[in-house]
């Protein structure tokens, strides 16, 4: 069956998630359409990079169980690697491709480099160090200023194709003028759906079921006779190259970058909620997590707003309620998950049959 | 007719571990090989002294997360809020004596710190107990879970010292006789690192004294060796281990009131800051042992302090540079603890 094929023989399995994924899936591919303003678009556009972005932690997590903290600074690898390039070769194809190939070549070099050194080592070192390195990548690319513009990040231009000021004909097409905005996200939309495909592939293979193997007994996968480094070393060279790839996404769609975009910790601690609070190990939580979340995070501030104001004069309420306290809400939905419903909200759907 | 069976001679003493003395001379070794590059004696002492000073206070809040790993495999990554929450209680309470910290006398300006210290350890050991018993208890033994809960607990607490603080950067400036430099000989050494190496020193004593002069101190080390054993002979570890944790968090909120004074300000994102100066430290003195905790924290200190004057771009990863250094001397850390 094609179905089948395309989604690697691992369908949703229940109804209900198989209607909440379509209706994200539908609503992404038809966002410039049904949902107009710039707002509505770019969250849609970071939905799909979070998607990728998302899936590709849930490899290293949900399907290996390495926590790493140095997932955003494989992510940055792919935003800086393309603005640089952008910023220094002019705004052309050629330099995309440089940017993301030589992003790509760095990321995979040292993740491999860190996964050969620490990954012996328990899962808690392995936390620590990650969170170590990569506090000291992101002060490095704040203190490289000369090339990568420092805390004020760099402006660069995108090839022509995908600059609003294109446009691919004058007649608006079902209300929306074809115009390089609308390039871009399809462009980002269609990479995403690429490479969550090319991943479902990866997990549902027989490399993807050895990693779960080594999730659940490293000591037995290892008297079965998988070398469990080499594995969990793959492993993590895959999952920080497609995080390389979201973040070559995200720098073709902002046309900006700098430290807070995408190497900030606080993107790590959005990562870790996204995986856990919408399933780990099941890489359509990647989905359901970064889509909620995103949606919360530029919309749950508006429902708090008006909250905030029912309960104007209670002493305490208001600041509990307060629009930027949006975070504390997710903190405890993802402490409730981790305890609760550790498959997040996909393993608790599944389960319900 | 020495039919009778003479005895052994019994040891003087049981036999005693033996002491590895080879990293207690890291310490003064960094300092002296700090000296000429220096270029006068006088910066030299004031850098070493604001880099023991600093890390005193690395010392004080790194301890009890170190002991927590050593004795039950916690790695608490929500460590940093109780940093945090001590910084801010310090802030709330120094604002509410502003008299005190205002004046001269130096006699006043301990008494407006004392009870901000007091505040800060017995409101960050409750917090630590709750913490323990909500968010901890339910994940023993799950190590990923741990990282993550511990992780979401950093979050919600971080949320929480905004709704109560607000999410501004706070000043916490020195109480006034604390400002300002002593004079030493040609150096000029700041009044409050003077004060934050005594305090340092005393809490590193009474732990001393504690672990090894104590029953529960000897409990404690004990478990850190060999948790099933002390529980086969009867001791209950998890209520020692939620005694060490209330004790670490205490030691944490304390130290962040040190923290906040040092920076002069305070912000919650402190927390998470210097969660990672933390993990740098506990990792190259061994996870688990408080003296190579000690040893590990003086090190950051200096070594961040020294090149920070000499060369401030690499001020920024020297700790990094230090822990790289020192697993590859020892891949377990300057002390590893046993059966780990």
């Amino acid at each position: 069956m094609m179905l089948h094929r395309v989604f690697s023989g691992d369908l949703p399995r229940n109804r209900l998630l198989t209607v909440m994924l379509l209706a994200i899936a539908v609503a992404l591919a038809f966002a410039p359409f049904v949902f107009p303003g710039a707002k509505a678009l770019n969250v849609a556009a970071k939905i799909c990079i979070f998607i990728v972005l998302v899936a590709s932690f849930d490899l290293l997590l949900g399907y290996t169980g390495i926590v790493s903290f140095a997932h955003t600074m494989f992510f940055g690898i792919g935003t800086y690697g393309v603005s640089i390039a952008l910023a220094r070769m002019g705004p052309s194809w050629p330099a995309v491709a440089a940017g993301a190939g030589g992003a790509l070549a760095l990321s995979l070099a040292l993740s491999l480099l860190i996964g050969l050194f620490s990954l012996r080592v328990k899962a808690i070192f392995y936390a620590m160090i990650t969170l170590a390195v990569a506090s000291a990548f992101q002060t490095l690319a704040s203190q490289l200023s000369e090339i990568t513009g420092g805390e004020d990040g760099l402006n660069f231009k995108v090839p022509e194709m995908l600059t609003p000021g294109f446009s691919l004909s004058e007649q608006p097409f079902l209300g929306v003028s074809p115009d390089g905005k609308l390039i871009s996200y399809y462009l980002v939309f269609a990479a995403t759906v690429a490479l969550f495909l090319v991943m479902l592939r990866i997990v549902n293979s027989p490399f993807g079921r050895v990693l779960q193997a080594i999730r659940e007994n490293a000591f037995r996968a290892e008297a079965l006779g998988y070398r469990t480094v080499v594995y969990r070393t793959a492993s993590n060279v895959l999952s920080a190259g497609f995080a390389t790839l979201a973040g070559a996404l995200l720098a073709l769609w902002l046309r900006y970058n700098g430290p807070d975009t995408s190497l900030s910790f606080e993107i790590m601690i959005d990562i870790l909620l996204m995986v856990v609070i919408g399933g780990m190990g099941t890489m359509y939580g990647a989905v359901v997590g970064a889509a909620l979340f995103i949606v919360a995070q530029n919309y749950l501030q508006d429902l708090m707003r008006i909250a905030s104001d029912a309960v104007e004069g209670v002493p305490l309420l208001p600041d509990l309620v307060h629009p930027d306290r949006w975070l504390l809400w997710l903190g405890i939905l993802f402490i409730l998950s981790v305890y609760r419903f550790p498959a997040g909200i996909v393993g608790k759907l599944r389960a319900m049959k | 007719m020495s039919a009778v069976a003479v005895a052994p001679a019994l040891p003087d003493a049981l036999p005693a571990v033996k002491l590895d003395r080879l990293p207690l001379l890291l310490v003064p070794a960094l300092a002296l090989i700090a000296l000429p590059f220096m270029g006068s004696f006088s910066t030299w002492v004031t850098l070493t002294v604001a880099g023991i000073a600093m890390g005193m206070i690395i010392f004080i809040i790194a301890s009890g997360l170190t002991l927590v790993f050593g004795l039950m495999d916690v790695l608490n990554f929500g460590h940093g809020v109780f940093i945090a929450l001590g910084a801010y209680l310090a802030i709330s309470v120094l604002g509410l004596m502003g008299g005190w910290t205002a004046s001269e006398n130096l006699l006043l300006n301990l008494l407006a710190l004392l009870p901000a210290m007091l505040v800060a350890i017995a409101v960050a050991g409750a917090v630590g107990f709750a913490f323990e018993r909500v968010i901890i208890r339910p994940v023993y033994g799950q190590h990923l879970k741990q990282i993550l809960i511990t992780m979401g607990g950093m979050i919600v607490g971080e949320e929480l010292i905004k709704v109560i603080w607000g999410p501004q950067t706070i000043p916490l400036p020195l109480p006034a006789a604390f400002r300002g430099s002593l004079l030493l000989g040609e150096a000029a050494v700041e009044k409050y690192r003077l004060i934050a190496v005594v305090i340092g020193l005393a809490v590193f004593a009474a732990m001393f004294w504690v672990l090894s002069r104590t029953k529960a101190g000897l409990l404690i080390r004990a478990g850190v060796q060999d948790r099933e054993m002390v529980e086969s002979l009867g001791y209950r570890i998890r209520r020692l281990f939620v005694g060490v944790f209330v004790a670490g968090s205490s030691l944490a909120g304390l130290g962040g009131v040190m923290w906040g004074l040092y920076q002069q300000n305070v912000t919650p994102q402190m927390g998470a800051q210097v969660n990672v100066l933390i993990f740098i430290v506990i990792i190259i003195g061994g996870l688990g042992s408080v003296g190579g905790c000690f040893i590990g924290a003086l090190l950051v200190g200096l070594l961040a302090n020294y090149t920070g004057f000499l060369a401030p771009k690499v001020a920024l990863f020297s700790n990094i540079l230090l822990m790289v250094v020192v697993l590859l001397w020892r891949p377990q850390g300057i002390y590893p603890v046993a059966n780990r």
